[in-house]
């Protein structure tokens, strides 16, 4: 499977990535040699195989749940770029 | 006492232990060093006061008999890990000024454990690349040089690459890496350093930058066999804060280090005789699998079928995991944000200012296999290979095999700008002999095993059964025993 400028475009604004047109020519040759490496996959026969989702077999820990954290809200604000009390500031949303 | 930069990591803790030598006296050296080396580049922020601060408090417990397992050892910390009150910005102009009010799990056992951080260590941006060359803060030089061409800059491998550069040029004891796809034993074998990456849950991944979250995994590197294993001891452990964190005891790893190899049984896979492999890698690989067979082991051939697929499999997974994980970034809650018109506009243009080219196109590499329409066809198959290359391991230890012993890469250091910027899959292809491990979950070391012919160190690899660091440790000592020792060349970087 390989690529077109369509697609290039549509991947970057899935990705939320703005891109310029002069970079879209380049981008598809890039992720085309990608996707061109990753085609041997499909030689494999994985057929009764099931997926890996987890590296080394383990049971999903659990915990009563409780609150266990919480009340800093400064500290979790301290890096934003905007803020205003203890509120992120964004671009209008809703007109 | 000579420059104690030149002591191994055990050394310098048994040397503070005799009390020949001060904790502050250690942090000045490394910290004299760091200043005088800036032409390699390894540093992103160095914290010259609060190594200076932390040994003041080490030589008081030493004094008084309170010393703790690493009491005064500076390392490096990768700027990968969350330091608290200390910029981290994993190589990526997108984190900005981020400073973290709190401290990653592995680097809080550190200095739990009374190491001192010299500074945060430059990496490939996000972990992501083979040779430094991708880092916002720019590229780290490798202390070696090829002995033909001594003008060239020579990467220190990536993305520890600030890692295993200053633990070469004996700028700190050790440092802290962190290995997605060979991020750790890629380095450590371009540099003539040991690094392990632990079994997948070893260590804690609780704040370190993520990237691909089913294969990231902390562990150091080191000068020697022995140091690492005393880093691991204090970097591993449970954490409930990783839900992936394996609550099991951690062993003593140091203890495994001179333990006998006698009868052990290395695998040698035929699958990595891959084509095209130089006659000098093929020929370093035979002399290890000897020298394990002079200090007892044995030696058998074996079969992972599936090892071709490895690195294909590894540019679904990581990235697919690496365009979740980054979609945090967003210009809202932390690190830089560009104005837009709009909330839409102004992720598209904070994400396009932010990242660099390498993490673009693994975020649109990632975005795309996850993209309805595409899921089953890359990034489930990807998974269900992932299970066969697993698989394949499991089977040879199955057989009887206590490790597996292969090259660590598949050529020596090459010099900044000779790879990957025509074509990025060339780049990839040097971890075609670590992947596997970080598919498969398990432990792996890479390990000095002489120098090339061009100068340069070459490594080998040893890949070891879930959470059996020990034989690692064990086999690992017996090569750097073995191996011939490497001299770096005279400290050319050093100013003044």
């Amino acid at each position: 499977m390989s690529v077109d400028s369509a697609t290039v475009r549509r991947i970057a604004h899935l990705s939320r990535i703005a891109i310029e047109d002069s970079e879209v020519e380049r981008l598809r040759g890039e992720l085309n040699a990608i996707l061109a490496f990753v085609e041997t996959l499909s030689e494999v026969d994985v057929d009764g195989v099931e997926p890996l989702t987890s590296a080394l077999p383990m049971q999903m820990k659990k915990r009563a749940d409780v609150v266990t954290d919480g009340g800093i809200a400064d500290e979790i604000l301290a890096n934003a770029p905007s803020r205003e009390d203890h509120y992120f500031v964004v671009p209008k949303v809703i007109e | 006492m000579s420059d104690p930069t030149h002591l191994s990591l055990a050394e310098a803790r048994d040397a503070l232990t005799s009390k020949q030598l001060s904790a502050v006296e250690l942090a000045q050296a490394h910290i004299d060093a760091i200043s005088k080396s800036r032409a390699l580049n390894c540093f992103i922020t160095e914290t010259p006061e609060f190594a200076l601060a932390q040994a003041r408090e080490s030589d008081a417990r030493i004094a008084r008999g309170d010393a703790r397992p690493l009491e005064g050892l500076p390392l490096g910390i990768k700027d990968l890990y969350c330091s608290k009150g200390v910029r981290t910005t994993a190589g990526s102009r997108i984190l900005d000024d981020f400073t973290p009010t709190y401290e990653s799990t592995v680097s809080a056992n550190l200095l739990r454990d009374g190491a001192a951080m010299l500074g945060k260590l430059n990496l490939d941006e996000f972990a992501m690349g083979s040779s430094n060359e991708t880092s916002a803060f720019g590229p780290v030089v490798s202390p070696w040089r090829r002995a033909a061409d001594p003008d060239a800059k020579i990467v220190p491998g990536g993305s520890s690459g600030g890692s295993s550069s200053a633990v070469a040029a004996r700028l700190c004891l050790g440092a802290t890496a962190t290995d997605t796809g060979g991020s750790i034993r890629q380095p450590a074998a371009f540099t003539g350093t040991v690094g392990i990456k632990p079994t997948y849950g070893r260590c804690s991944r609780w704040g370190i930058v993520a990237f691909a979250s089913s294969l990231d995994q902390a562990g150091p590197i080191t000068r020697t066999v022995r140091d690492a294993a005393i880093m691991l001891r204090s970097m591993a452990g449970h954490d409930p804060k990783d839900t992936t964190s394996v609550d099991a005891p951690v062993p003593d790893y140091e203890a495994a280090v001179g333990a006998s190899v006698k009868g052990r049984r290395i695998g040698v896979p035929k699958e990595y005789r891959i084509d095209g492999m130089s006659a000098e890698i093929a020929a370093l690989w035979d002399k290890g699998a000897a020298w394990l067979k002079d200090a007892g082991a044995e030696i058998v051939e074996i079969s992972l079928p599936h090892t071709r697929y490895a690195l294909p499999t590894y540019y679904i997974i990581a990235p697919a995991e690496a365009s979740s994980n980054l979609a945090r970034y967003d210009g809202v809650r932390y690190g830089r944000r560009e104005q837009g018109r709009d909330v839409s506009e102004m992720y598209e243009k904070t994400r396009a200012a932010g990242f660099g080219p390498e993490v673009r196109r693994r975020i649109m590499i990632g975005t795309y296999v996850l993209s309805a329409g595409y899921y089953d066809a890359y990034y489930v198959r990807a998974q269900k290979v992932r299970s066969l290359i697993k698989r394949d391991f499991d089977e040879a230890f199955a057989s009887g095999v206590d490790a597996v012993l292969t090259p660590a890469t598949p050529s020596t250091a090459f010099a900044q700008g000779e790879k990957g910027s025509a074509d990025p899959v060339e780049m990839y292809l040097n971890d075609v002999f670590t992947v596997t491990v970080n598919m498969a979950g398990l432990p792996g070391v890479a390990v000095p095993g002489g120098l090339a012919a061009n100068g340069l160190p070459l490594g080998l690899q040893l890949i070891g059964k879930a959470f059996d660091e020990e034989t690692l440790f064990s086999l690992a000592a017996a090569i750097e025993r073995a191996a011939p020792k490497i001299e770096l060349p005279q400290p050319w970087w050093r100013e003044g």
